[in-house]
């Protein structure tokens, strides 16, 4: 199986105020296409961080890092937006909808910055069907309960056929009943369409479910199992 | 992201917020339609006048006695014997006609009704030079001339205030300072001129006001001569021609006339380059509250972004390009002007004819023009405030790091 991650002595430092914050301080690992990876470690261990730039969010300070074929550490900003889009699918905490829109416009968004007009709608009503709403395309996220507004969520990373799924605390608003219902879809669509899922994650079940577990600490890497 | 879904995306947000975008709408409204309406009043005071001066007469020259700068003393009155040089076909080939007149205030009554137009004494030349028409009767001609007679024309504004209607008065006796006269016409009805109502006032033979009515201290002295040149295009050579007649025959010195040739064109100069500076600054006072109008857009659009920033973030993060995020918030400060600019148009063109309105309801001849030009400007302006305005905030909005937007709370 090919590497879809490449990261090497990946580096990040920020400037607070009068500090120099290392938040990652010489990361290199790699993920190969289809695996599952949970990303943990204590608060301020840099797995923000980390997730930023392995979402092509944010530019490492130094470092390569080689995503899906195509080195992205040293792109401009339109460029990363461009990656973003094609390879990178988000699943936020909070879910991240636009609150006026319906659940198919929510889903359709990325699809309206990737620049191909063709086949939008369908492709939002498939998204839709495989995360099961395919019976609430028109409702809007206030007429949707925590768990659905997360599937519309998901729906929307899935629409551009991504390379990644980065995960980021995806059941941290959810009662655990309707979190363990998000993690199995999660995992579905990664056994049925083999996507790579990457759950940057507090919960130690979470970690349990994923084949893989990269733990950080103090901006370095802790732990790989 | 194609224009028409901005466009479509930019309507949903400013919808989601209707009171907000009303209100921001507003200031634009308020402002196009005060451009608007500003510069249709201007316009339309501009062509009243025009309409005005056109009106009293054709080819007209005016002379008057002193020199407009006051600067010759003791200037000699006119006379009718400068008149009647004036009319000399060899030295002043580009006169028309000349009409001598006498002016002065009376009391007219009739009955127990009394104005106080203004009186005219004037030979029938007049009549032809000052484009006058009747609404009933005759002119005032050289028998009535010769025989200093006891007639008047009056003004529709005179006769209604003398009998209550314009029309059928003809052959009535009225008192002019206490003398009877009799009426042998009306004047028909011109509408407000710049130079007070040309509707308020009556007409006597000369030779009648000078011995009756309008004393001077000598006997042929005139107060205003009205010159009418053969055509447009001769009104300067005209012009020259009086004035090198009066220098001759006042023997003044050179540079020190002591009269004043007015003509009809400098008089349309002077009231243009007046009414233009009252368009412009009129204008210019509805044009600031078109700003102030664009500055409330972009305090609303400053507002919107720092309110939007998690969604500015997810939308980066979703793969808006810097480009995109501009064209959003760009389109929504262009459509608040934009919408605010039509209404403003209707809005304004209302104002205009309602002013219309009143001013014909106080029989005023002056109506507000809403020029294509102005409302061309108006859409324009507006636009440009609604893109310039919406640059900041826009460009503030598009700038956002993806990942400080995100976590923003």
């Amino acid at each position: 199986m090919s590497n879809v991650i490449e990261a090497h002595d990946i580096r990040k430092n920020y400037q607070m105020g009068e500090v120099l914050v290392e938040a990652l301080r010489g990361v290199s690992f790699t993920i190969k296409r289809g695996e599952i990876v949970a990303i943990m470690g204590p608060s301020g261990s840099g797995k923000s961080t980390l997730m930023n730039t392995l979402g092509c969010l944010d530019r490492p300070s130094s470092g390569e890092y080689i995503l899906d074929g195509e080195p992205v550490a040293s792109l401009n900003d339109d460029q990363l937006a461009s990656i973003r889009n094609r390879k990178v699918g988000f699943v936020f905490q909070s879910f991240n909808l636009l609150s006026r829109q319906t659940a198919i416009t929510n889903v359709e968004l990325p699809l309206r910055y990737s620049g191909k007009p063709d086949g939008r709608r369908e492709r939002a009503i498939e998204a839709l069907q495989a995360v099961g709403l395919g019976d609430r395309m028109t409702h809007r996220p206030y007429e949707l309960s925590g768990g659905q507004q997360q599937r519309v969520a998901i729906a929307r990373a899935l629409v551009n056929n991504p390379a990644i799924i980065m995960a980021d605390e995806p059941t941290g608003n959810l009662d655990s009943k309707v979190g363990k219902e998000i993690m199995n879809l999660l995992l579905n669509l990664n056994r049925d369409s083999g996507t790579t899922l990457i759950i940057v994650t507090h919960d130690p079940t979470i970690a349990e479910q994923t084949q893989r577990v990269i733990r950080l600490r103090d901006g370095l890497l802790d732990g790989d199992s | 992201m194609t224009l028409l879904q901005a466009f479509i995306e930019a309507l949903e947000s400013l919808s989601g917020n209707k009171l907000r975008s009303g209100l921001t709408v507003l200031g634009i409204v308020i402002g196009v339609a005060a451009v608007i309406a500003m510069l249709a009043v201007g316009q339309g005071a501009q062509a009243s006048i025009t309409g005005s001066i056109s009106g009293i007469g054709t080819n007209l020259l005016f002379v008057f006695r002193g020199d407009p700068g006051d600067n010759v003393r003791n200037p000699k009155p006119l006379t009718l014997g400068d008149a009647d040089a004036l009319r000399d076909q060899f030295t002043a080939p580009s006169i028309e006609a000349v009409a001598p007149a006498l002016q002065g205030n009376g009391v007219v009554s009739f009955g127990g009704e009394q104005t106080s137009p203004q009186l005219f004494g004037v030979t029938p030349e007049y009549f032809q030079v000052r484009n006058l028409n009747l609404a009933e009767g005759e002119f005032i001609t050289e028998e009535h001339m010769l025989g200093r007679a006891s007639v008047v024309l009056i003004g529709s504004e005179v006769a209604e205030a003398l009998f209550g209607h314009a029309d059928g008065v003809t052959g009535e006796t009225v008192r002019i300072e206490g003398q009877p006269f009799r009426v042998i016409g009306v004047l028909e009805t011109k509408g407000g001129g710049a130079f007070g109502s040309e509707d308020n006032q009556v007409i006597v033979p000369f030779t009648t006001a000078q011995s009756r009515l309008i004393r001077r201290s000598t006997n042929d002295r005139v107060d205003i001569i009205f010159v009418q040149a053969v055509s447009g295009d001769v009104v300067t050579q005209a012009s020259e021609e009086i004035a090198t007649i009066l220098r001759s025959r006042h023997r003044t010195p050179v540079g020190a006339d002591d009269f004043t040739v007015f003509t009809q064109q400098d008089l349309l100069t002077t009231f243009q380059s007046i009414t233009g500076i009252l368009t412009i600054f009129l204008g210019g006072i509805a044009g600031i509250s078109l700003l102030v109008g664009g500055i409330g857009i972009m305090n609303i659009m400053l507002v919107s972004v720092t309110e939007r920033t998690r969604e500015i973030g997810l939308r980066k993060a979703l793969g808006a390009r810097r480009r995109d995020i501009l064209i959003q918030f760009l389109t929504e400060s262009s459509l608040l002007s934009l919408i605010g600019g039509i209404i403003g148009i209707i809005l304004g063109w209302l104002i205009s004819f309602i002013v219309g309105q009143i001013a014909a309801a106080n029989e005023t001849a002056f109506t507000p023009i809403v020029g294509t030009d102005a409302i061309l400007l108006a859409t324009i302006f507006s636009a440009a405030v609604g893109l310039f305005f919406g640059i900041y905030p826009a460009n503030r909005a598009a700038s956002l790091e993806p990942v400080e937007a995100l976590r923003y709370e």
